[in-house]
């Protein structure tokens, strides 16, 4: 049986990690190329990387932190962020990248899933879907450019476009739970992972192992994403991996 | 000694490379006939689709280049598309002949409840757990992406496999001729100490 998959998620701003970065064993806590390797240490089972650099040079850099992260580790990665175009993604899967991560390019242009697809295979093309809720709506709506624009787009519907446009995977944000470390928000985790056949990455909310407990069985998702806890050592990856798996779930 | 890393123009070899680098054995990414044949050990890689990959191959003349290193006796290792390469056909976008090293065909995976790729960490079984590719190594889980697999046409051609609705070929070998549906590039410790193993398999047949 496929494990379930955990992930840390890294801001990597101008060839920097950017927030709360708490390690005292690493000799230079912003290079994410270090922290990578440790996670990989660690025994994360896939890592991601978004690019939040606001400039072409910081973008290039980051091409650069590809190369060497690819080096570096021996676990798959993904790197999103700012990606509008296929040579983009030739570009970052060249240098080493597994998986390319888009979002908001994707809801601009869904005709970028099915390009990216066709040309480099349903596995390297993850949509990142960020999802608030809509009390009028009674479902989740998707939100863009980092959380903050509102699209007016059902998030179910899309998770299902995204699909059958080729998408290999959905990283799902929930806007709700991000930041609250209240736990995933499982309703919505369950709901896209029920309706797609593609594997689902919940992301938004982790506070506690329990959290991830809940997300696998109750949410159903194949992987789940945090950055925050694990950074600061909240939480630890070998501790959650060992206490999820002493309670039944599958994992490497 | 030096590893060569087949580079036939399909997909990205540079983790490859890296993660022989890392193991500590020189490894060199090459389309050259004389380098390949005169490596120690010889990486078939490969991501993509397979007849894409066959027609790269018989245009660069490397076809007939790898199925001679392979009947040199020294060890070969064909990684994921490049596992499935070494065997007879394929089935994927239409019907495609392999190099034909090993025995067997590669089928789409008939999906039904499982997700279609195969994608993510799963267990390895050994079928026959005295090949020396998993000299000092205990069963653990490697990394897999793939909506293909080979049904080997000899049961002893079996090295390992994995659980995903029913059991998926993981690692095959016969002689000196190895594959991995896997990538043990991206498979963390476990991944790493298969290439090991088949490096050393390449050094000890060097010395030999």
């Amino acid at each position: 049986m496929l494990t379930k998959r955990i992930i840390p998620c890294l801001d990597v701003k101008d060839g920097r990690v950017v927030k709360g970065v708490n390690f005292v064993n690493l000799r230079d806590a912003g290079d994410p190329v270090e922290l990578a390797a440790l996670y990989d240490r660690e025994g994360a089972d896939e890592l991601v990387f978004l690019d939040i650099s606001a400039s072409n040079e910081g973008r290039a850099t980051m091409i650069e932190v590809v190369r060497q992260t690819a080096g570096e580790i021996s676990i798959p990665f993904t790197v999103g962020g700012g990606i509008s175009h296929v040579d983009d993604m030739k570009r970052l899967l060249r240098a080493g990248a597994d998986k390319i991560g888009i979002n908001t390019a994707a809801i601009v242009n869904p005709e970028l899933i099915s390009e990216g697809a066709r040309r480099f295979g349903s596995q390297c093309i993850v949509v990142a879907v960020d999802a608030k809720y809509n009390e009028a709506w009674g479902e989740w709506e998707v939100y863009t450019h980092g959380g903050r624009k509102p699209t007016g787009i059902r998030a179910l519907a899309w998770v299902k476009e995204a699909e059958t446009r080729g998408a290999g995977e959905i990283l799902l944000t929930s806007m709700d739970a991000d930041g609250t470390k209240d736990g995933f928000d499982l309703p919505l985790t369950k709901a896209v992972s029920s309706l797609v056949g593609i594997p689902v990455i919940a992301s938004g909310g982790a506070g506690n192992k329990e959290h991830f407990y809940d997300v696998f069985t109750e949410g159903q998702a194949d992987a789940a994403l945090a950055a925050t806890i694990f950074h600061y050592k909240e939480i630890a990856v070998p501790d959650l991996k060992k206490d999820l798996k002493a309670r039944g779930v599958e994992i490497r | 000694m030096t590893i060569a890393i087949v580079d036939y123009g399909m997909g990205n070899l540079h983790s490859v490379s890296k993660a022989c680098e890392r193991l500590g054995f020189d490894a060199v990414v090459t389309g050259d006939p004389s380098v390949i044949l005169n490596a120690s050990g010889v990486l078939l890689p490969g991501v993509g689709a397979f007849g894409d990959a066959m027609d790269h191959l018989h245009e660069s003349g490397l076809d007939v280049v790898v199925r001679e290193a392979a009947a040199s006796g020294k060890p070969l290792l064909g990684i994921c598309l490049g596992m499935q390469l070494l065997f007879d056909t394929s089935e994927e976008h239409g019907d495609h002949q392999g190099l034909g090293i090993l025995p067997g065909r590669v089928v789409r995976f008939e999906g039904g409840s499982y997700k279609v790729p195969h994608m993510g960490w799963n267990k390895l079984e050994y079928t026959n757990a005295s090949s020396p590719i998993f000299e000092g190594l205990e069963e653990g889980h490697v990394y897999f992406v793939h909506s293909y697999h080979v049904l080997p046409a000899r049961k002893e051609d079996l090295l390992a496999v994995t659980d995903y609705g029913q059991p998926v070929t993981a690692i095959v070998g016969r002689g000196n001729v190895y594959g991995m549906q896997f990538h043990p590039e991206k498979s963390g410790e476990m991944g790493m100490s298969l290439l090991r193993n088949f490096m050393e398999l390449a050094e000890g047949a060097k010395r030999a």
